[in-house]
């Protein structure tokens, strides 16, 4: 057992700087109008740094930043491009303990999972594009004997990318690896409720990428994430977020006319047919720590397995053992490597959670662990943390249909097949879904018949680079985690070629 | 209040979405600075479930959604120099959401916190939040005659 010391205290791994700048141009530039905002740790409540306020002027110059960079760094070989990369992850790694703590306490996330899945992630994911960069090949269709149609890919420009505050590093890895290797500049603002771990990160690489390839800039939305969305000066943005701003987002990029990917988020079942009780074996033990991922992240995940579909023979017993799982998350301190559970990002996001638990109670829903605050103490008091909650309800309630981002579970049952699909489908949204079967051939069929881009089968919350993750329905646009997001930073440039003399005849 | 077609009121004043006097008073102030108002109510990830505060039109509404309502808040000093005493922000919701909320009464609430997406009153140090309660039946009733 570890427990980290804060960053910038005595005996801590890591240190924030006590203001950041905007990165842009390879430096940090102070924000045009000099005004900052203060980065409270969930933790405790307590600021801890201040970072730069900014706005549309500072947008301008990263973009002017990434246009510079941007011609240069389109010509660099594949080779150059994968070899940074690959140094990134190196550095990363050399850095790895430094990175989970210091994003520990900006989130407030529990360090043993920044530790071992987080920041490796996001390791692994600028390796996986680093690879995928080398191994891409354009096309060529020979469209008969003398004229031949080559097919080449060609970086956007510069692109913006908006980040979510729920994983600031992974996120952002998600978007910046694909993006880096298929040779566009960036302009990246971070989410406002953590805009230092990456200037922390920044710090750490920023020398191994040409000054301009990556611009950092902080603010809040309507200052400064809505002028690099509706930028005419951007070739793509990518979004990740929730309906109506990725629905406005969209809007500004039409008005561009540049393509967009979303990630909006979901409400993702997670089902358990009869066999999983079938033994009480690790299989079950796997299940039932599968039911209980719904606390991951504090349930500050797109894809938290926020509904419970059991079948109903297994339902009383199944669900009282993941009762008893669910207490056994260990809520504390999220530097404490012991600690499974830690706290909210912000107050609003405690306030809002607090509001879904209150509504579900009003609808009728039956509260069987958890349903409050918790209350810490000591250091810890001025933090956000919400205790593990399983509710028991229907699919019609509001807390089986709005994504509460907190660690709430709603549980009902089902008795055939078709009413698992049935409930499965009955959401806005189709992002992610567990299904839970002995049985290959049912776990296919659901895996088949839900409206989800990804479909944990026997497993949940794995996130490997090489598995495509999107959304159907109202969850987004686009493949993240896979080498098709290349694609979304791609243009496809057609030489349609002709190698005969004779001409036409036409004219 | 909404007539029926036949001009009839309804039995019940019934509203879908009502604003605490804090959210009422922050509107006043973001109305200086950004000029008339809306709200659209968010779903899904990170922010989700938020009610979003746009300058009137920003955001462009359409058949998918559902006007909720307009919240009449009393506007501030302006009122003494002449202007209106009284100003309207309209509240919107996706169709297909609504159909999963509709049973619901909204409240707009404002609490300490940082919220992202463009919403105009982040950059305050607060964020609108939306409380909720069960409609209870005479105004689901009186909402469904008003045709709403």
């Amino acid at each position: 057992m570890t427990v980290y010391a804060p960053p910038g205290t005595e005996g801590s791994v890591v240190e924030y700087r006590s203001r950041y700048d905007h990165w842009i141009g390879g430096e940090y530039l102070p924000p045009a109008k000099g005004e900052y905002f203060e980065n409270p740790s969930p933790v405790t409540g307590q600021t801890f740094t201040e970072v730069a306020r900014g706005t549309a002027e500072d947008i301008e110059a990263a973009l002017d930043a990434a246009h510079g960079a941007a011609p240069a760094w389109a010509r660099t070989s594949v080779t150059e491009r994968a070899n940074i990369l690959n140094k990134i992850a190196d550095r990363m790694e050399a850095n790895l303990e430094k990175i989970a703590v210091a994003e520990a306490w900006e989130n407030g996330k529990p360090v043993r999972e920044t530790l071992a899945a987080d920041i490796p992630l996001a390791i692994d994911h600028f390796r996986y594009f680093a690879g995928a960069i080398r191994a891409q090949e354009g096309s060529i269709s020979e469209i008969d004997g003398d004229t031949i149609a080559y097919h080449f890919h060609e970086p956007l420009g510069v692109v913006g990318q908006i980040i979510p505050w729920n994983f600031p590093i992974l996120m952002a890895t998600w978007k910046l690896a694909p993006a880096l290797a298929a040779g566009n500049a960036v302009v990246l603002k971070p989410a406002e409720q953590t805009p230092a771990s990456i200037l922390l990160l920044m710090d750490l690489i920023g020398d191994l990428l040409p000054p301009g390839v990556v611009n950092v800039v902080n603010g809040f939305g309507v200052e400064a994430g809505k002028p690099l969305a509706s930028s005419p000066r951007i070739a793509k943005i990518a979004f990740t977020g929730e309906t109506t701003t990725g629905r406005l987002i969209m809007q500004y990029a039409s008005q561009n006319i540049i393509p967009v990917t979303l990630e909006l988020g979901g409400k993702s079942p997670n089902i358990f047919f009869s066999d999983v009780a079938s033994a009480q074996d690790d299989f079950y033990d796997k299940a039932l720590e599968g039911f209980t991922m719904f606390a991951l992240n504090q349930g500050e995940v797109c894809t938290c397995p926020s509904r419970a579909l059991i079948q109903a023979d297994i339902y009383d017993q199944f669900l009282g053992d993941a009762v008893e799982r669910t207490k056994a998350v260990k809520q504390g301190n999220p530097l404490d490597t012991e600690t499974m559970i830690g706290a909210q990002a912000s107050n609003d996001q405690l306030e809002k959670i607090l509001s879904y638990i209150d509504i579900g109670k009003q609808e009728g829903a039956r509260v069987l662990t958890g349903g409050e605050r918790a209350e810490l103490g000591g250091e810890l008091a001025g933090g956000y943390y919400v205790t593990p909650t399983i509710f028991e309800g229907n699919n019609a309630m509001r807390i089986f249909q709005e994504e509460i981002f907190g660690p709430v579970v709603s549980v009902t049952s089902f008795d055939e097949f078709d009413d698992a699909m049935k409930i499965a489908n009955d959401t806005l949204y189709g992002l992610g879904a567990g299904v839970w079967s002995r049985e290959a051939g049912t776990a296919y069929r659901a895996g088949r018949t839900i409206q989800a881009g990804r479909v944990w089968t026997n497993c949940y919350h794995a996130y490997p680079a090489a598995a495509a993750f999107g959304g159907y329905k109202g969850s987004g646009v686009g493949r993240e985690n896979h080498k098709m997001m290349l694609d979304h930073y791609q243009q496809t440039k057609n030489l349609l070629v002709s190698y005969a003399p004779q001409k036409l005849g036409f004219f | 209040m909404n007539h029926d077609g036949a001009g009839h009121l309804p039995q019940v004043e019934a509203h879908r979405v009502d604003l605490t006097q804090a959210a009422a008073d922050l509107l006043v102030r973001l109305r200086e600075r950004h000029g008339e108002l809306m709200f659209h109510q968010s779903g899904g990830c990170c922010d989700g479930s938020s009610p979003m505060c746009y300058p009137q039109g920003d955001f462009l509404t359409s058949e998918a959604d559902v006007h909720l309502g307009d919240l009449v808040v009393q506007a501030g000093a302006g009122v003494e120099s002449g202007g209106e005493p009284t100003f309207t922000v309209p509240v919107w919701m996706s169709r297909t959401q609504f159909e999963y909320w509709r049973h619901t009464h909204l409240t707009i609430d404002v609490v300490p916190g940082r919220g992202a997406g463009f919403s105009v009153e982040a950059p305050e140090g607060v964020r609108f939040l939306i409380r909720s309660r069960l409609l209870s039946d005479e105004e689901s009733e009186a909402l469904s005659s008003s045709g709403r």
